[in-house]
């Protein structure tokens, strides 16, 4: 059995090159007025609660200030982001990725499952490919999947004068399109740290064995192919 | 419903994972998925919120103090600052194009047609939003007064304003068009509209962002394709630098 679906290796990748689109481009888009308010409305940066900083053209696309280019960039990607998200899930529903690998028990969210799947990162020899998620994990990943880029959809949606009418709701219960647009921006960046955090770790435990599963699969029981 | 380019969007996913290259957006397939994409949003949105559905409406207390001024201030000719002194008594709003009936309104003749008072959102492709209550009439009823002609699709707006030297104008499709809140406004909370708004005359869609929004309105033309105005993008900005026709997202 593949440690990795085709389902799960194929989203993977389609994912992080959507995802690194949309954040490039939402840099850009930020550019455009770089104040965030909560609430409604907000367009006076005396009212805002935060002052973005001016994103430099190496972290932007296009690189040089172009918000119709980032919009059609940014506008495009989401579609490949946002049924990718559907998919995936249908897929770890439908595969029992979910259910086995990254649904939490009540064991999982204890003081001693936390320290275990510290101790073990740290371990020598551990095999981290064949391993199961530990506690940590599960509730990272989880958090991901289950909040994070959800919620980059739904504040995404919500600040679309075309879909509100559709959809009042939720633009209501996220706090108005001001802050489903803060919303955005924040769980942006915590989605970033979460990036960074997945990097460093199969860097820190075994890059390209750890990338070959996420290309070809790996397994799950037995030797390493 | 105009068709989707299946294949365009799937060269485009292709071009997608290059996106470092700063300068592929102007490359031809990824502005095939582009339009693709813009297409979908249209379409998704025209599936899920119908024609009629209405954007968000506010109480009075939820406006925003201000409404910022944005694009045109003003309009920079002899004309325009005297009739702004003078409460525009010789502005005219011309209804023209295929129609059977083309019509040339005052102010007077357009506060005098039935009004729809609506306090709404106003979202900037920048990012901003303010809230303020507009009133006119609804765009619907002068395109009935006028006879819009079968063979007509989209309804031009035609502003007094020019920025880099090019008159300011956008469109919309019929549906927008007979949107009920689609109007006309002449007022904004109450008083009439502020020049750095679009005085004397302003169009308010209120499923789109504010580019759509014509200011300064000149006349309202309706016409069977957009080929022809303009560089043949239907707008000012999708001419100048891009901009999306369809400015629902």
């Amino acid at each position: 059995m593949k440690r990795h679906a085709l389902s799960t290796r194929l989203w993977h990748w389609i994912n992080a090159g959507a995802l690194i689109i949309l954040f490039m481009s939402g840099l850009t888009i930020s550019n455009a007025h770089r104040w965030l308010y909560w609430g409604d409305y907000g367009f006076d940066p005396g009212d805002a609660w935060l002052n973005v900083m001016r994103f430099p053209g190496w972290l932007t696309l296009p690189a040089r200030y172009n918000l119709a280019a980032a919009r059609d960039w940014h506008n495009t990607a989401a579609w490949v982001f946002a049924l990718g998200l559907l998919i995936i899930w249908v897929a770890m529903l439908a595969n029992g990725h979910f259910r086995r690998d990254l649904a939490t028990g009540q064991r999982d969210w204890r003081l001693g499952a936390w320290r275990a799947a510290l101790a073990s990162h740290r371990s020598k020899g551990h095999d981290h490919a064949r391993a199961p998620y530990n506690a940590l994990q599960k509730i990272a990943y989880g958090a991901v999947f289950g909040v994070m880029l959800p919620l980059m959809v739904a504040t995404g949606l919500a600040m679309s004068p075309g879909f509100e009418p559709a959809a009042p709701w939720l633009v209501d219960a996220l706090g108005g399109r001001q802050s489903a647009r803060s919303l955005h921006f924040i769980t942006t960046w915590a989605l970033v740290g979460f990036a960074i955090g997945h990097v460093l770790l199969t860097l820190i435990s075994g890059p390209l064995h750890l990338i070959g599963t996420m290309l070809h699969g790996g397994t799950r029981e037995g030797a390493r192919t | 419903m105009t068709s989707i380019n299946r294949r365009g969007l799937l060269a485009g996913l292709g071009a997608l994972g290059a996106g470092a290259c700063s300068d592929l957006h102007k490359n031809e397939t990824a502005q095939d998925a582009f339009r693709t994409a813009e297409e979908w949003h249209r379409a998704a949105h025209r599936m899920l919120a119908v024609r009629e559905r209405l954007a968000p409406e506010y109480a009075p207390h939820e406006r925003s103090p201000d409404i910022r001024g944005n694009g045109s201030l003003t309009v920079d000719s002899p004309f325009y600052r005297e009739q702004l002194a003078s409460g525009f008594p010789a502005w005219r709003l011309a209804v023209s194009g295929l129609v059977r009936t083309p019509l040339s309104l005052s102010l007077e003749d357009i506060r005098a047609l039935p009004q729809r008072t609506q306090i709404t959102r106003h979202d900037c492709v920048e990012g901003w939003s303010a809230i303020a209550e507009w009133r006119g009439p609804q765009l619907g009823s002068l395109l009935d007064a006028a006879g819009l002609a079968p063979e007509a699709n989209f309804i031009v707006f035609r502003c007094a304003d020019e920025l880099y030297g090019r008159a300011y104008y956008e469109s919309i499709d019929l549906v927008d068009a007979y949107h009920p809140q689609t109007i006309i406004a002449h007022e904004l909370n109450g008083a009439p509209l502020p020049e750095k708004n679009g005085a004397p005359l302003r169009m308010r869609i209120e499923r789109h962002l504010g580019y759509k929004h014509a200011k300064y309105l000149t006349a309202i033309e309706a016409v069977a394709s957009l080929d022809d105005i303009g560089a043949g993008k239907g707008g000012f900005w999708e001419d100048l630098a891009g901009y999306q026709w369809y400015a629902g997202i």
